[in-house]
């Protein structure tokens, strides 16, 4: 059994999201959903330690080896990502529920745990399979399936966001089998190993420009400056709980698509030395800190607020990878999991306001520190966790990557980081005067979220506190991991 | 065996260490549970500070001994460990903060009431936190780990001086979180993690850790990231929070705003100063050749603004800036006099400056007067408060019979032993400075005729409880004078006389 695990994850998850679909009472198909997450989270959990103890596990599909059949491929790097994805999944779908029947028409609900379902198996499929064509074809079932989320966002406006990343995702989808395709038709091979094995002896115009075709596709799905747009109306109008999901696994996953392309399939030798992709991403993830944070000072829609905040925060992560040193792939690899558990924490606060107020609109947030104080209290600290202070996740982030840069004799960069997060400052106190310094003028009484919106968002807040005292374990993968990436150490 | 030894004598070294930064987080839980019962609620508090006083105390035999009690909390990053060490000069910053602690609240149970205040139980909630922020800079064992409890105190003072909520609050917290935010993460924290590429460490060590793995063209652009980095020390331009602390209730601005916080601030840079570049790579080097001119014109700027104030709290908190800078001098002098003397006057200038504070926020809830220029004559209805006032003024000057005539001493030493006649100049001219901006208070409300004499009846003294804390601490500022000896002592096992 447990050897099926890498297969299990993906499968378990698939075959649950059409039960959902077919089980016309939106409870029942909440507990389908929320028990799968469960246990989707625990075969990550077992998959990360089995790697940490045994190393690599290749499993092969159907019993077919490898240039023939699919490869499932987990090494730390992947089992971290899978982990990272689960354990959101998971805290996800209980949250899920009282979120989806304030927001959603009844009748829906039950397709929206398909939904989520299929939108965590083909991020989850991402992230395990060793195989590059596998890899796109789980990337459009997490991207089709995050349309249809976005879209069913209670606003009329969702409708118009999710076409906008319909049109930007298909865009980024296509450039990457395109690139897929070049490689495919180089070395003949769709197996990761084998293509790593083989582009060096083929290296050719054509691997370039698979190269370039490869990092446009990705960079538009993580949503790299300038291909961010589509992500802010998507976050601001898909449904909380969605949002939740979205915001902190599936950059993540491009994001993972990223370095093992760059470093495990093209090698840290092409990607640096031939193509330079550093020279190139390094700028763009200056910018995107540095503009996405100043213009997320300005934003009056608290979810959008974030959003742009999203898009500073991976600049961060992109600003590591690309400093390509052991140090800065930590920060990037660290940065995707402390990333997911801030900005979890902070859409599911937005998602209680959501709840009570029906509004996230700056204005709405007045007064709120009274009337609600465990969800702004929960707030405040994702916030600065998000700004960096020291005791929470984003501080820990934010060491390595000044580290990474300080290291590299980057000055410039190591202080752009720094103005990045007092630009958070900025925009998570602003919040924090409305709901602190203003009086609450609504007409309706407003009470505390329900405690089964508030678990969740509170189990994500004392994550951010516990693993920002206490990062040996995440800070230990990570630092493995980049390893792995980079080629070298144990 | 005193009676603290026979209660806390059971325990080991670092479980103490632990427990003195843990306490007052436990006492946050009884000041909660008892929000609806005021006089419990503060019984909470007093008995919290008592214990935690006595928790202090019993380490003075094992730092005495010269032993450092030392207690690793977690790490985490590996490699730098959070954690807890006692050595003299946290101990001695950790006695004057706790033990102020006791006076303050006994202080702000006159004030909060007598001045009836909202939100008090979060008033309460909040300085305990603060004081536990403060403990944990006492005893941080790495630089690391001072970080974290600085960053802890900026945070949750923000709460105490927007502690009203009004709209000029809110502008004051921005400036407050502002510039203590922006120096600390733009320049303090550049600064540690670029000691940390260089030196593989951030542990406080005797004579450094930098000696060797920097070169010394360097050497003064790192200190002034944390020179300038430790806005809390407010050595000028980063000098603006502390005048805009000033809104918040006066207990805040006494025990945060004179001594906790910005003794957090001084503090920190002593120990950098001590602990990571040593005296002799600074003074080996002349790297603060420049910073030290910056602090002098601090002093100075400091006293002349301060001048120009008729609001007293804002007085108050200009003579402060001025004089916290007098003990980054000390650090940034790095000689034997310099360092006794800075670290004297973390304790000195604590108790001049609380009983000070005291007095001010005495004559708000009792006469509700805030300007200078309102207080002729007031003296006569207050005779206790101007009385304490004048102690306390004596020894931020620096005159006998107030302790602070030690610390300027020994500063005015380390002036001489560095050679330079121009910064004992400069002390002796912010000493006038500071005179005549101080006495000019007590001198016109013991001595001035009240320009409408009628509108003064009735003002009596403040409540009892704020006038025991004044009696306590100018009473403890003449007895520093007599018995400077036990800091002294402390000082001297920091420089290893």
């Amino acid at each position: 059994m447990s050897e099926h695990l890498p297969v299990l994850l993906v499968v378990i998850p698939l075959m649950a999201a059409p039960t959902a679909a077919l089980l016309r009472w939106g409870r029942a198909a909440w507990g389908l959903a929320t028990g799968t997450s469960w246990v989707v989270l625990a075969m990550a959990l077992l998959i990360l330690r089995r790697v940490q103890d045994e190393g690599v596990i290749s499993y092969f599909l159907g019993g077919w080896a490898a240039p023939i059949g699919i490869e499932y491929r987990i090494d730390t790097v992947n089992a971290w990502v899978l982990m990272i994805v689960a354990a959101i999944g998971a805290l996800v779908m209980p949250y899920a529920r009282a979120s989806f029947e304030r927001e959603i028409q009844p009748s829906k609900i039950p397709l929206l745990y398909a939904g989520l379902l299929l939108c965590l198996t083909g991020l989850l499929g991402i992230a395990a399979t060793g195989d590059v064509f596998n890899l796109f074809v789980f990337l459009e079932i997490s991207s089709i399936s995050a349309y249809a989320l976005i879209a069913a966002g209670p606003d009329r406006r969702a409708l118009h966001a999710a076409y906008k990343y319909l049109i930007m995702g298909s865009i980024g989808a296509t450039f990457i089998v395109i690139g897929i395709g070049m490689m495919y038709a180089m070395t003949g091979t769709l197996n990761m190993a084998d293509l790593a094995q083989r582009l060096p002896e083929v290296s050719s115009r054509t691997v370039s420009v698979a190269f370039a075709f490869l990092t446009v596709g990705i960079s538009l799905k993580l949503a790299l400056f300038p291909l961010h747009l589509w992500l802010l109306d998507a976050y601001t109008f898909a449904p909380s709980a969605v949002t939740v999901f979205l915001a902190s696994t599936a950059t993540k996953v491009a994001v993972y698509m990223l370095v093992r392309f760059f470093f495990s399939i093209f090698g840290p030798g092409f990607s640096l030395e031939v193509m330079a992709f550093h020279w190139v991403l390094l700028p763009l993830a200056l910018i995107a800190v540095i503009s996405a944070s100043l213009t997320a000072i300005y934003q009056l829609n608290v979810k959008r607020l974030l959003a742009y905040s999203s898009v500073a925060q991976i600049g961060y992560m992109i600003l590591g990878v690309s400093l390509a040193s052991v140090t800065g792939l930590t920060a990037g690899l660290l940065h995707l999991f402390n990333h997911a558990l801030i900005k979890g924490a902070l859409f599911m606060a937005m998602g209680c306001v959501m709840y009570q107020v029906g509004s996230v609109r700056m204005e709405a947030m007045r007064g709120l520190g009274k009337k609600m104080p465990w969800t702004m209290a929960a707030f405040v600290l994702g916030g600065l966790s998000l700004i960096g202070v020291p005791g929470t996740v984003g501080f820990i982030s934010k060491w390595y990557l000044v580290l990474a840069a300080v290291e590299a004799g980057m000055w410039v960069v190591a202080a752009l980081v720094l103005v990045g997060s007092l630009m958070a400052v900025a925009y998570v106190w602003k919040v924090v005067e409305a709901a602190y310094f203003q009086e609450y003028k609504g007409e309706f009484e407003v009470r505390q979220a329900p405690i089964s919106l508030l678990a969740p968002t509170w189990v994500l807040v004392a994550a951010n506190l516990y693993f920002g005292v206490n990062a040996t374990l995440t800070s230990g993968v990570a630092t493995r991991a980049a390893e792995v990436l980079l080629g070298v150490g144990p | 065996m005193s009676p603290v030894q026979t209660l806390f004598g059971s325990l080991s070294g670092g479980t103490t260490v632990t427990l003195a930064v843990l306490l007052p987080l436990f006492g946050t839980a009884f000041i909660g549970l008892f929000r609806a019962r005021p006089n419990l609620r503060e019984a909470a508090t007093i008995v919290t500070g008592l214990l935690l006083f006595g928790l202090v105390l019993s380490l003075w035999p094992q730092i005495m001994a010269g032993e450092n009690p030392r207690f690793v909390l977690s790490t985490p990053i590996p490699g730098i460990p959070l954690v807890l060490e006692v050595e003299p000069l946290g101990y001695l910053f950790s006695l004057v903060a706790s033990f102020l602690w006791i006076v303050t609240s006994l202080y702000s149970i006159g004030y909060m009431r007598g001045h009836h205040e909202k939100n008090q139980t979060r008033f309460y909630l909040f300085f305990a936190i603060a004081i536990s922020a403060a403990m944990g800079v006492a005893y941080s064992g790495n630089l690391f780990t001072l970080f974290l409890f600085y960053e802890v105190l900026t945070l949750c003072t923000f709460p105490l001086v927007t502690h009203h909520q009004t709209e000029k609050a809110r502008r004051a917290g921005r400036v407050y979180l502002g510039i203590l935010l922006s120096t600390s993460v733009g320049l303090q924290l550049l600064g540690i993690i670029w000691t940390y590429s260089l030196a593989g460490t951030l542990d406080f060590q005797v004579g450094g850790i930098l000696d060797g793995h920097i070169s010394a063209r360097m050497v003064p652009v790192l200190l002034a990231l944390f020179v300038f980095g430790v806005g809390k020390a407010a050595v000028m331009p980063f000098h603006r929070w502390l005048p805009a602390a000033m809104v918040a209730p006066t207990p805040v601005s006494a025990l945060l705003h004179a001594v906790a916080v910005v003794k957090a601030g001084v503090f920190t840079i002593l120990k950098v100063s001590v602990f990571i570049f040593g005296p002799e790579l600074i003074s080996g080097t002349g790297a603060a050749d420049f910073l030290i001119w910056i602090a002098a014109a601090t002093i100075i700027l400091g006293s002349l603004v301060a001048f120009t104030k008729d609001n007293l709290k804002a007085r108050l908190a200009y003579s402060t800036i001025s004089q916290l800078s007098y003990i980054v001098l000390g650090a940034l002098l790095a000689n034997q006099w310099g360092i006794i003397g800075g670290g004297m006057h973390i304790v000195m200038h604590a108790f001049g400056k609380i009983t000070l504070f005291f007095g001010a926020g005495a004559i708000m809830v009792a006469a509700h007067k805030t300007e200078i220029s309102q207080m002729k004559g007031l003296g006569r209805s207050m005779p206790f408060t101007f009385g304490a006032f004048f102690v306390g003024a004596l020894s931020i000057i620096g005159l006998p019979p107030a302790g602070g005539a030690w610390s300027k001493w020994f500063l005015g030493l380390g002036t001489l032993e560095a050679g330079e006649l121009g910064l004992l100049a400069v002390l002796m001219v912010s000493s006038l400075l500071s005179l005549a901006y101080l006495l000019e208070i007590p001198l016109k409300a013991f001595f001035s005729k009240p320009d409408r004499p009628p509108e003064q009846e009735g003002i009596r003294e403040a409540p009892l409880p704020s006038l025991i804390a004044m009696g306590i601490t100018s009473l403890g500022t003449i007895g520093l004078f007599v018995f400077p000896e036990p800091f002294y002592r402390l000082m001297t096992m920091v420089v290893g006389g």
